[in-house]
């Protein structure tokens, strides 16, 4: 039972942190149709960010919790002038050309800033500095759940509750579901479409940061293609809970993650990717648009 | 001194001129629209009006010609050509849809308080931060939001979702969602289609009160005896021309108006 317990809790630590980069994902989708392949490499960008934050922090002694808090806002800062530059540059001029066009542009995108981390810093894994401790309260629930896992989950929790109420309550919240819903519209009631746009690239390039952070600490190494296959994952997640949906991007995660913990835990980590894949095979075969996502029912 | 403030047109338009490929849809078209004056836009389909109220929202760029929008408050005039639609907006002209375009995944009065997007400025930080500005600014926009779906009677189905609501109410809905963002002029794209006479009586009641606030109202419609009970001047296009303006009673017996509706031969 300890084993089905442990394995669950770490599921769902793994789901969450892909829900951190999913949401990025969908967002953008919701709002302007893209998917947005260089997404996971903003989310690396954030991971090698916090790594030269806390890195350089940590030679000069500073206490951990400052760390961990700097390292963060750092990153999420970072992250979001490329989320945001990256839109400007490769998106923008490409808002009313064909579908095919910025998603071609994205992963120009997603190749560029890999290539530049790989000659900005190396291709070497680098030992990312153990940013969570084990804390003494945790000793007894230790062989079910991790000080770390029990970090990231508590606040991601926070964050999606954050944004949840952003999306829901605010004006640029407001503004962002008029958008997605209509665009045309929302210029004609006089917003800005432009900046509510810009707006949506920042947040999901902070929320990608702040799981780059999570994540490294977690595992404890980074690279510069960290960002591909964990962009893959969340954008998986995201089309598995129905992308354009932000409920459903954190569903999906969340299945995606306990699904791959079980498959590795029961069959072998070998299987994780096909028991994932398997399941958004099987989901898009009975449900296209996605757990949470609406079918898309054209008028003729 | 009513002369006076009626010879101060608010929206001047002038020479505008639109070509789609090889087809003119606009053409050399003049008009305007004075200070609290309800002004109708006639014509058989195809005539090109709702082109015209995309030329002057900002949706399509016209090849040709002049929209001036004067604030009647400042008499401050701005040229609208290849202004962004949200930036018309600001200056004070807001429309409605022939085809209801409401966020329908959204709440009766989000979709008012979203019409006060652009009267507002909280940001992100200021959605993160809560100050006292950003706590203020919503509660007005909440308040003025009521105000204006008062107005529309549509005050007792705040928390309904815009899609839900019935046909009527939601046309009165995107009036007030229009009215939320403070224009002098307002543009009604058939406002009563597909209305029944009930619902067009409440309607014509609320485009009259709109005015006597101190609108002004350009409209296109169909149904000829609202246009001839409510607008003070009536504009007739055909083939993207003008072809005639003037009073309701004017219209009733031109001519070319008789002639563009039913053909060559009639009378």
């Amino acid at each position: 039972m300890d084993y089905f317990i442990e394995l669950f809790l770490s599921g769902l630590t793994r789901g969450s942190i892909y829900a951190l980069i999913a949401l990025g994902y969908t967002m953008v989708y919701g709002i302007i149709g893209l998917i947005n392949f260089a997404h996971g490499e903003i989310y690396m960008i954030g991971a090698f960010t916090s790594f030269i934050v806390a890195t350089t922090l940590s030679i000069y002694g500073f206490p951990l919790a400052a760390i961990v808090v700097v390292a963060g806002v750092a990153a999420a800062i970072w992250s979001s002038a490329y989320g945001y530059t990256v839109e400007q540059i490769a998106y923008k001029p490409l808002r009313h050309a064909p579908r095919l066009a910025p998603l071609i542009s994205a992963i120009g995108m997603s190749i560029l800033l890999q290539n530049y981390v790989l000659l900005a810093q190396t291709s070497d894994f680098l030992p990312f500095p153990k940013l969570i401790p084990e804390f003494a309260f945790m000793e007894p629930v230790a062989h079910v759940i991790g000080s770390s896992d029990l970090v990231i989950l508590i606040t991601t929790a926070m964050i999606m509750l954050a944004l949840t109420l952003l999306i829901k309550f605010t004006r640029i919240g407001k503004a962002m579901r008029a958008t997605a819903q209509d665009r045309t519209m929302a210029l004609l009631v006089g917003i800005n479409v432009d900046r509510v746009i810009s707006a949506t690239f920042i947040l999901g390039s902070a929320l990608a940061a702040i799981g780059g952070l999570l994540i490294a600490s977690h595992i404890g190494q980074i690279n510069f293609a960290i960002g591909f296959i964990a962009g893959i994952k969340a954008f998986t997640a995201a089309v598995l809970g129905g992308i354009g949906s932000i409920p459903g991007a954190v569903l999906g995660s969340l299945v995606l993650g306990l699904t791959e913990s079980f498959a590795t835990g029961y069959v072998s980590s070998d299987y994780e990717d096909v028991f994932a894949f398997s399941l958004l095979v099987l989901i898009l075969i009975f449900k296209p648009s996605g757990l949470l996502g609406k079918a898309d029912t054209k008028k003729v | 001194m009513m002369n006076k403030r009626m010879n101060k047109p608010i929206l001047n338009v002038s020479g505008l001129t639109i070509d789609f490929g090889g087809i003119r849809a606009l053409d050399h078209l003049d008009f305007d629209v004075q200070v609290t004056e309800i002004v109708a836009l006639i014509g058989p389909n195809g005539a090109g009006k709702t082109t015209l109220f995309n030329c002057l929202t900002g949706i399509y760029r016209p090849t040709d010609g002049e929209i001036l929008l004067a604030c009647p408050k400042t008499g401050q005039q701005t040229r609208l050509n290849g202004l962004k639609p949200n930036k018309i907006t600001e200056r004070g002209m807001a429309r409605t849809f022939q085809n209801i375009r409401l966020f329908s995944r959204m709440t009766v009065l989000e979709n008012v308080m979203i019409g006060r997007h652009c009267r507002t400025h909280s940001l992100i930080l200021g959605a993160i931060f809560r100050n006292r500005k950003t706590r203020e600014e919503e509660q007005e926009t909440i308040h003025k939001s009521y105000e204006i779906l008062e107005k529309v009677g549509l005050a007792g189905q705040v928390n309904e979702l815009a899609g839900n609501l019935s046909y009527g109410a939601q046309r009165r809905l995107e009036i007030g969602r229009a009215l939320a963002t403070e224009p002098f002029l307002l543009l009604l794209d058939e406002p009563a289609a597909g209305m029944n006479p009930q619902e067009t009586a409440v309607l014509v009641a609320l485009i009259r009160q709109i005015r006597d606030e101190g609108h002004a109202i350009l409209l296109i419609e169909h149904d000829m005896k609202l246009v001839m009970t409510l607008s003070d001047r009536v504009v007739v296009m055909d083939y993207g021309k003008k072809i005639a303006q003037g009073t309701p009673d004017q219209i009733r017996g031109n001519r070319d108006v008789i002639k563009a509706y039913l053909g060559e031969d009639v009378g």
